[in-house]
């Protein structure tokens, strides 16, 4: 073997070593959470809340805050979102104006989360007058947010839809609207859900935003309605890595990840079951 | 009738895509204006030039260079992880990996970015610190190395994925014409593709880096929250607890301050430039891609 063969292994294994480093190192820091937290994860810390006595603390009103918080930012941004990407892709001519819209939608997905915190506090608290930290305001905050991907995501899937399908429509009389409503809508819905699945797991997991407009630190009942202040998920983990003592680094904070990211893993399972089932239905 | 029902539709539609501009517009408006409110009191040069950040204890200072140094300093470190990890995972998807291998390490890498930043913060925190004193035994609890390790490894997938478009948009051709002349693998991806796909990877650096200085929470819970007016160069300076513009926003954020006060209207004028920032980073980055793009046909 010449020394160039070799070289040239073992730059392929050096390549292929920084491709894993990353995953390999979550990997590592997963498996030890998931570790930590087996002891603290129980129905005990599912259904309680907060308390500075680690043994009878729990995340239960921050875990309904943030399913209610990420169903309010579901309703609010899909038609939006996906109303904007149908404009886009269906009626708008490739003029100026779409292509400005276009420019400005992706340079709003490199806007840092915490600028749209601000976005929040000016527009919703400042201005509207809501009260700062409740549910109805995070979402609206998360929904500026996720919007961007939200359209970026449905775009994609409704370009992947083939131009015959539309002409077959037509052709038999259907206006556009029809045609969207009933051809390439229905087409397009897997890939749209995902994309939307993707960002709502994106939302959940924000806290800076959250931090802005005012989210409690801590909160001891779930929020009864979308006017109630609440408390996210990653707050109340933040919340305990602040805190000094043991049991809470080691204990209650990995059990809080675990919980976040299997909520966030049942959002992705849900996307990939649900993708799996159009798909199946559109080819039989 | 069915043509009012269509126009009206199209107008529904076209709103909800303008709406975007709106989100534009209504973060510019936000920002200046607070931001404006809050250069009536303090003079721009004090807060672009001052040393001390003081927000909320008194005697209060609004020099924001300890802030711009701490994000300087993460997003160098983040920098120095994810450019050549996200650069060779890059060169490994596109030209060493099969599509099977290629089909399961993309998804996997796409994770990295996908773990909510709260939870990389933990980590730093709680795992890595610890791990590093057994190296540097005078870390602090908080400091700018495990925030840096975090931030760099959460970036990785934005450098590798656009690094990779760049890398197999380069032709097959000029890959042969490498090999034809006698050239190895390994000289054929550094002299001929890499050049080739350079401006798409800088574009990719640029967003990764763009990340960096936007991220908040990572940095928040492992840098801690001590504005100082750290030295790079210095290596005992990365074992410290600094603060960054995202976490002083965030240490307003959670203090009680009232919606008239100094403090709150800083919080606007961090944004501002934090939002300026990574706008122009943007640009920079469109406009390497679109300037020195190879067009090959």
């Amino acid at each position: 073997m010449k020394f160039e063969d070799l070289n040239d292994k073992l730059f392929a294994i050096l390549a292929l070593f920084a491709t894993i480093f990353g995953v390999f190192v979550l990997a590592v820091l997963i498996s030890y959470t998931f570790y930590e937290a087996l002891f603290w994860l129980d129905w005990q810390f599912l259904t309680s809340p907060p308390s500075r006595f680690p043994e009878r603390a729990g995340i239960y009103p921050s875990l309904v805050g943030s399913i209610m918080a990420i169903a309010l930012v579901g309703i609010f941004a899909v038609p939006l979102g996906v109303g904007a990407a149908i404009y886009l892709e269906e009626y708008s001519k490739k003029n100026c104006i779409a292509r400005f819209i276009e420019i400005n939608i992706s340079n709003l997905a490199a806007v840092p989360s915490i600028v749209y915190g601000l976005l929040g506090l000016g527009l919703f608290v400042s201005t509207l007058h809501l009260k700062p930290g409740i549910v109805l305001v995070g979402s609206l905050t998360l929904t500026l947010l996720v919007l961007p991907i939200i359209i970026v995501a449905s775009q994609e899937a409704l370009r992947a839809v083939p131009k015959s399908l539309r002409e077959n429509s037509f052709a038999l009389g259907a206006t556009k609207w029809q045609t969207i409503r009933s051809v390439v809508l229905p087409s397009a819905l897997p890939g749209i859900t995902t994309g939307v699945i993707l960002a709502l797991s994106r939302a959940i997991g924000e806290t800076a935003p959250l931090i802005m407009i005012g989210a409690a630190t801590t909160i001891f009942t779930p929020p009864k309605s979308i006017f109630s202040t609440y408390s996210p998920m990653p707050m109340q983990i933040f919340m305990w890595t602040d805190m000094p003592k043991e049991e809470f680094l080691h204990g209650l904070a990995p059990a809080g990840v675990i919980t976040l990211l299997a909520v966030m893993l049942s959002m992705n399972a849900l996307a990939v079951y649900l993708r799996n089932r159009y798909e199946r239905k559109l080819k039989g | 009738m069915k043509d009012t029902k269509e126009t009206f539709i199209r107008a529904i539609l076209f709103f909800a895509a303008f709406l975007t501009v709106g989100i534009t517009f209504g973060i510019i408006l936000t920002l200046v204006e607070d931001t404006l409110r809050f250069f009536s009191e303090i003079y721009p040069l004090e807060f672009f030039f001052g040393k001390t950040w003081s927000p909320t204890i008194k005697p209060y200072s609004f020099g924001v260079l300890p802030l711009v140094a701490g994000t300087l300093m993460v997003t160098l470190g983040a920098a120095m992880i994810a450019i050549p990890s996200g650069l060779l995972a890059a060169i490994y998807l596109s030209e060493y990996a099969d599509e099977r291998v290629r089909s399961i390490l993309k998804p996997l890498l796409e994770i990295l970015a996908g773990i909510p930043t709260v939870v990389y913060g933990f980590f730093a925190f709680v795992y890595i610190t610890p791990f590093l004193r057994r190296f540097f035994p005078e870390i602090s609890a908080y400091n700018a190395l495990s925030a840096s390790i975090v931030v760099g490894i959460m970036i990785i997938p934005i450098v590798a994925s656009i690094s990779e478009d760049a890398l197999r948009a380069v032709p097959r051709s000029l890959r042969e014409a490498g090999y034809a002349l006698g050239a190895r693998k390994v000289r054929v991806i550094w002299s001929i593709v890499v050049p080739s796909a350079l401006s798409g990877i800088i574009a990719s650096f640029t967003l990764g880096i763009s990340r960096a200085v936007g991220e908040t929470m990572a940095v928040t819970i492992a840098a801690g929250r001590t504005p100082r007016l750290v030295n790079i160069l210095n290596p005992e300076d990365w074992l410290k607890s600094i603060e960054t513009m995202t976490a002083a926003m965030v240490e307003i954020g959670l203090s009680d301050v009232s919606g008239e006060s100094i403090a709150y209207e800083s919080l606007f004028a961090i944004g501002f430039t934090l939002f300026l920032i990574t706008i122009a980073l943007n640009a920079v980055s469109h406009v390497i891609k679109m300037r020195f793009r190879e067009v090959y046909k």
